[in-house]
């Protein structure tokens, strides 16, 4: 974690479209009555969704009116959950796992792979496709390594398959999300060692 | 070895059907009523006399915490039960299987622990990374609601209202008075205790927080008893147990077993044994980041159990069992988890907020063997200095892993240092970079 | 009360007394930097960790545990703390090094330095040094508004002035973004802080990080005389401590008084300082061909003094300002008696209040402590915020505290609680008396908006209906309270200050042909028509001396001592903590020397026998700190009174909070807040 500060180059204006007004009327609707702060994370959430993934100041006070709250609460919020991204991020902005189990299972090739075709952390590229950020433990550990892109996980991946994958998102094609060796989940490869009875040995 | 017969998660994988039709078939909201016809108390009675301890990481009496809840309901002052699934203890991926593949055991099992404490609604706090899980979740919810299972006026005549909400990235939020502050909107700073949540929880309310497999194991509990989950594994450390194995094994997987397996069992059965044989074992984190690590020869044969681990030294925590080899650098695997746990502190009680950064910053010295064999020692203070004088746990956790490098490596930092200073660099050292 | 042993002796405490309390009452001292006893508990700092027995095996945070929290030993041997072992010195040693890692070494050129708890504590709890090589951290430095300097890398987290904000002042103006090691503290953007009562949060700044933007590198704490006071900015007669360099007021601070202040001062009480300075009359000036000259004492004396010779005593007029201590009003009443004149007035705003109807007819009778015994609060005509900042945080305090319904009659604005609006104009209060039901403890503040207006009698009389009707004015609880704006004017009606029979008010005195010679003794808010002679008593080149004929220099309220009475009547004792500049003297002296020179001199020769001639007078003036209460029958005898009134919206009297008096418009500093309040108000307007 690092001091994180909003964009400097803002758009002037926001307000969430019809739909996604209507959306998170549903998600204060969640909380008791005069709770509504309760709804600050999801309301963010979709106001970054919104905006391309990253999440305007205009939003930030957005929200704040929304629910009724000092606009430096939501700030507060903005800045310490670190999914909330302050900055412009590429259209495919990938979330590459760090921390040890993903680092033992070979995440640093991976990072090479980023720093060679995306370029240094929290950069666009110049055709506004990627950017990436190493981030902590995004709980997927039975598939390391792996990466979040956008709102999907990518599995078991190598530098050969991620490389690949990373073309096929360039090029448009689509991609099979989860795991890239071809697990369901997070069970054992190869063939099951469990729950046999039910489904088999494979 | 468990058999499948005395597995509960027997949709872990997702190759059944996902939904509600899928998971009656498998045996869940089979006569809930009758379950609920048990009462408040009895119910209570057999989730402690299963033997259920907290999944989530401390291992406290699942049934002891729920009998904490008031036994008088204050209509100013509803219950709540908010379940934790913001899983985010690196190693650990289990809860993510069951709101992916087997969510209608949580959503039961939301149902029975809210109905044993008198809560009429119930929130689960998922993880912000977990989209599709949170989505897989809120389906199932959905079709609970639509096929009147839960709600205001549902089949079983206890009112019931469940929530999914979720985070935005903040380990600290699976702490549980964190969860309860950033369910209210607020950043994820853990609370003093006590008050305890059961006092005054979420809204200022009476609450309890439990782990998504806690909960998720309390129907299958109640259906066949409490004796027979507490058949399951050793006396103190009852059931059964997701297990997320990863790191250096041939097949890492999340897997259902008996409590106490040994960690040798464990991992011959199911990952395929350890990369390279077991001669290649240096050491393993057996229970998620926040624990210390053991040696190859001290974890070969131990039971994976709380107490068993915490005899060591560890503990099972989450039960994720991170698995090194022989190829690991140890220091820096370690480091990358101060780098976690400074990345992660949430700032604000001092020793963790400044401790966590020193720790780092000192073991990114030590992966390279910048340091002096002195600052060993003056390592392990610091993390004594961080160790119990926080207000949550988290600074406990990023004290741990130092402690158990330095308790069983030690050797191998000082090598480092050697090296280090017998090759000097002819380039000026590179100061790191903040 | 629970025993409970600490370090050995044995102490009986309330079981919700944290254990610090418990030891603070035990006489063991426990460092602390977050822990603030008018805040909410945050226990982040962990300074104050103690170990305990009979609770958990790991030191413990004494501010956020309570005494009913630990056990009492297996044969009820009480619980006990330790304050001294080696467990808790080790904690101490390691948290204050931890405090001290990324904290810069910059206390040579630290204005906290000689004031700082971490310096402090770092002497008396911290190892002898660090053992921290890596880089240190710096932050960069915040704007948060015109009085509060930062230097973040200073912070140690500590969120007292989070806190501070959030709850007392109300205005959620900071917080702290980020996390962990990053976390910052900061306002939105690093816009100004919007509270009357910002400056606060830099006393509350445990360390050099948060300190007053206008003192800056100005004066080490130990070069400092320090002068206990009372404030004159607003009529709440906030306790203060006026730091002085040499003949130079440098800062003030609040000193803690529960019944009135607690420990908060306004942000025009802390800051006029520059104030005092500028625009300063110095000596005398007569006005010459329209000009003003500069002139010398016995000139200017004598010229008064033939003048008011020539004038008919029926055609000579007295003011009182906002400012004036009882001495100086007690001199100009015996100098006006003296004369003859019943033309008398302090009430320069015009309020309707009269003397004559008895002390609870103008005392904030529930007293400002009161408040927090209220059970509701009615509002009229006033805004709180404005006229009295600290008194409305007492009102937000105890509205947080629950069970607390406030409704308002006149300007809807941000008082920083809930209020049910009733409406601006008087119908609003008819309806409110009509409708409402009575409410235990009823606090009726009632303020110079409705009061200083044509109908203001009968408004007045309609806040002492609703104090009778809906649980307001019992035998238990006088809740009828009025909120004066001005410093001076409970003490001037209590010295009955105010027309003689047949005499005229401030306002028809101003009229142009009502007298020939006013004596203006401060009254800067009033503007005096052309045409009578007018002699002006005062300290600043303000509204009053530019109309002045002859301008007689007197002493700010630092300069003197005097007498002032508060809105609840309390009477407070202010002393002199410089010298008047120049040529000015004290008030009471330059009456003195007038009265020489009309050659009938008032029978004192000093302050001391004027202010007991004073007391002889009117001996509440003689118990300092005390309110001698009105009676609550004087409530229903205003009840009584009838009367028309107008349609007229109520209006708080204050416009701009930070210009108030002349010496709030010579300062500098607050110019530049009223001009970012001003902004504000626009920004919101559009």
């Amino acid at each position: 974690m690092s001091v994180r500060r909003l964009a400097e180059n803002q758009p002037d204006s926001f307000d969430f479209t019809p739909e996604n007004k209507a959306w998170l009327d549903k998600q204060i609707a969640k909380y008791p009555d005069g709770r509504q702060a309760s709804a600050v994370v999801p309301a963010l959430w979709q106001a970054q969704k919104q905006n391309n993934y990253w999440l305007p100041q205009k939003a930030i006070e957005k929200v704040a009116e929304i629910l009724g709250m000092p606009k430096i609460r939501v700030l507060e919020v903005a800045t310490f959950y670190t999914m909330f991204n302050l900055e412009p991020v590429g259209k495919y902005y990938i979330q590459l796992c760090g921390t040890t189990p993903c680092m033992l299972c070979g995440s640093d090739d991976l990072i090479k792979v980023l720093e060679r075709r995306v370029g240094p952390q929290r950069k666009v590229t110049a055709d506004g496709l990627f950017s990436w950020l190493e981030v902590e433990c995004l709980g997927a550990c039975c598939n390391a390594p792996m990466v979040q892109i956008n709102d999907d996980f990518f599995e078991d991946l190598t530098p050969q398959n991620f490389e690949k994958l990373l073309d096929d998102l360039a090029a448009g094609r689509t991609v099979k999300i989860g795991s890239q060796t071809g697990r369901v989940s997070s069970e054992p490869a190869g063939k099951l060692t469990s729950l046999t009875s039910l489904y088999g040995a494979k | 070895m468990l058999s499948d017969s005395d597995r509960i998660f027997t949709n872990l994988y997702g190759l059944g059907d996902r939904s509600l039709s899928g998971a009656k078939k498998r045996g869940q909201w089979d006569n809930t009523k009758a379950l609920l016809a048990l009462g408040r108390d009895k119910i209570i009675e057999e989730v402690k006399a299963s033997g259920l301890r907290g999944r989530g990481g401390a291992g406290f009496s699942t049934g002891m915490k729920w009998s904490f809840m008031p036994k008088e309901i204050d209509p100013q002052r509803p219950h709540y039960l908010v379940i934790n699934a913001d899983e985010s203890e690196p190693g650990t991926c289990k809860d993510r299987e069951i709101m992916r593949n087997d969510p209608h055991t949580l959503v039961e099992g939301a149902m029975i622990a809210s109905y044993a404490m008198g809560a009429h609604a119930c929130y689960i706090y998922v993880r912000g990374e977990f989209i599709a899980e949170r989505e897989a979740l809120q389906a199932a919810v959905d079709e609970a609601y639509a096929a009147n299972l839960i709600g205001k006026n549902n089949t079983h005549g206890y009112p019931f209202d469940l929530y999914v909400h979720h985070g935005a990235g903040a380990y600290i939020c699976g702490e549980e008075t964190a969860l309860i502050e950033s369910l209210e909107g607020k950043k994820g700073m853990p609370r003093l205790k006590p008050p305890f949540p059961a006092n005054v929880g979420l809204y200022g309310c009476p609450t309890t927080v439990n782990n998504v497999e806690s909960i998720a194991v309390v129907p299958t509990i109640l259906r066949r008893g409490a004796a027979w989950f507490a058949g399951i594994g050793r006396p103190n450390n009852a059931g059964t147990k997701l297990f997320c194995i990863s790191g250096h094994v041939n097949t890492p997987c999340n897997i259902e077993e008996a409590m106490s397996i040994s960690f040798r069992e464990l991992i011959d059965a199911h990952c395929g044994g350890v990369r390279g044989g077991w001669d290649n074992l240096l050491a393993v984190i057996p229970g998620g980041s926040s624990v210390r690590c053991l040696p190859a020869h001290e974890i070969i044969d131990c039971p994976m159990d709380f107490d068993s681990l915490s005899k060591l030294g560890s503990g099972l925590g989450t039960a994720a069992v991170i698995v090194m080899d022989k190829s690991t650098d140890i220091i820096r695997a370690i480091a990358r988890l101060s780098y976690f746990y400074k990345h992660e502190s949430c700032g604000q009680c001092t020793p963790c907020r400044e401790g966590t950064g020193w720790m780092w910053r000192v073991m990114q010295r030590m992966v390279e063997g910048r340091a002096q064999k002195k600052e060993i020692d003056m390592l392990f203070d610091v993390s004594k200095q961080i160790e119990g004088h926080t207000i949550c746990a988290l600074g406990d956790a990023a004290a741990w892993p130092v402690q158990g490098l330095i308790t069983h490596f030690r050797d191998v930092i000082e090598q480092r240092i050697d090296q280090y200073t017998a090759n000097p660099h002819s380039d000026p050292v590179r100061v790191a970079a903040e | 009360m629970t025993k409970i042993l600490v370090d050995g002796v044995e102490v009986d405490v309330p079981g919700e007394f944290t254990l610090l309390q418990a030891c603070e009452e035990a006489g063991a001292e426990v460092p602390r930097f977050c822990y603030h006893e008018r805040l909410s508990i945050a226990g982040n700092c962990r300074m104050c960790l103690v170990e305990v027995k009979g609770g958990p095996p790991k030191p413990q945070a004494s501010c956020a545990m309570s005494v009913k929290d630990l056990r009492p030993g297996p044969n009820g041997a009480p619980p006990e703390v330790f304050t001294k072992s080696p467990m808790v010195k080790k904690a101490r040693e390691g948290v204050m090094e931890f405090l001290l890692l990324n904290h810069p070494l910059d206390c040579p050129i630290c204005d906290q330095g000689g004031e700082c708890d971490l310096q402090d504590q770092a002497l008396v709890f911290g190892g002898d040094s660090s053992r921290y090589h890596e880089n240190k951290r710096a932050v960069e430095d915040k704007f948060i508004g015109p009085l509060v300097k930062t230097e973040m890398t200073r912070c140690i987290h500590c969120t007292r002035c989070v806190r501070f904000t959030a709850e007392v002042a109300g205005t959620s103006d900071m917080g702290a973004i980020g996390r962990g090691e990053d976390m910052e503290i900061t306002t939105y953007l690093e816009g100004a802080m919007t509270s009357e009562l910002q400056g606060n949060v830099a006393d509350l700044c445990p360390v050099g990080a948060l300190l007053p933007k206008p003192q800056n590198f100005r004066a080490r704490p130990w070069e400092y005389q320090k002068t206990e006071t009372i404030d004159v900015m607003d009529a709440l007669g906030s306790n203060i401590r006026v730091d002085s360099r040499g003949r130079e007021v440098i800062r003030i601070l609040p000193r803690v008084n529960d019944l009135v202040n607690e420990e908060w001062i306004s942000d025009k009480t802390r800051q006029i300082v520059d104030g005092l300075k500028t625009q300063r009359l110095d000596r005398p000036y007569i006005r010459e061909n329209g000009r003003l000259r500069p002139a010398n004492w016995s000139e200017a004396l004598s010229l008064v003094a033939a003048k008011t010779k020539a004038t008919p005593a029926a055609r000579i007029g007295a003011l009182v300002g906002d400012l004036a201590a009882a001495e100086e009003i007690f001199a100009l009443k015996l100098l006006a008696e003296q004369l003859g004149t019943p033309h008398l007035d302090c009430r320069q705003d015009g309020a309707k209040l009269d003397a004559k109807a008895g002390r609870a007819s103008y005392l904030f009778n529930a007293t400002i402590a009161g408040i927090e015994e209220a059970d509701g609060l009615l509002i009229i005509g006033s805004n709180p915020r404005k006229e009295s900042p600290v008194l409305n945080a007492r009102i937000r305090k105890r509205w947080l505290a629950g069970d607390f319904t406030v409704s308002l009659v006149g300007e809807a604005v941000d008082l920083t609680y809930d209020y049910h609006y009733c409406g601006a104009g008087p119908e609003s209060l008819s309806q409110f008396i009509k409708s409402a039901q009575p409410i235990g403890k009823l606090l009726v503040l009632i303020g110079q908006g409705a009061l200083a207006r044509p109908d203001g009698g009968v408004l007045l009389s309609l806040a002492a209906q609703a104090a009778q009707k809906l649980g307001g004015a019992s035998a238990e609880w006088n809740g009828f309270s009025v909120l004066h704006t001005a410093a001076a004017r409970v003490g001037a009606l209590d010295l009955g200050f105010t027309p003689a029979p047949g005499g005229l008010d401030a306002q028809s005195m101003a009229q142009a042909g009502a007298l020939d010679l006013i004596f203006n003794l401060g009254a800067d808010e009033l503007s005096i028509h052309p045409g009578a002679f007018v002699v002006y008593i005062g300290t600043h080149g303000d509204r009053g001396a530019h109309r002045a004929d002859v301008i007689l220099p007197g002493a700010s309220f630092t300069e003197k001592s005097g007498l002032y009475a508060n809105t609840e009547g309390r009477v407070q004792l202010a002393s002199r903590v410089v010298f008047p500049p120049g040529e000015a003297r004290e008030d009471w002296a330059i009456l003195r020397a007038l009265s020489g020179a009309l050659g009938a001199p008032l029978p004192f020769d000093s302050l001391a026998t004027l202010r007991k001639k004073l007391i002889e007078t009117y001996p509440h003036f003689g118990r300092i700190d005390q309110i001698a209460p009105g009676s609550v029958s004087q409530i229903a005898t205003l009840a009584s009174a009838a009367g028309d009134v107008s349609r007229e919206s109520l209006r708080s009297t204050i416009t701009d909070f930070y210009l108030t008096n002349p010496i709030a418009r010579a300062s500098a500093v607050m110019a530049e807040c009223s001009a970012l309040a001003q902004s504000r108000l626009t920004q919101a307007a559009e």
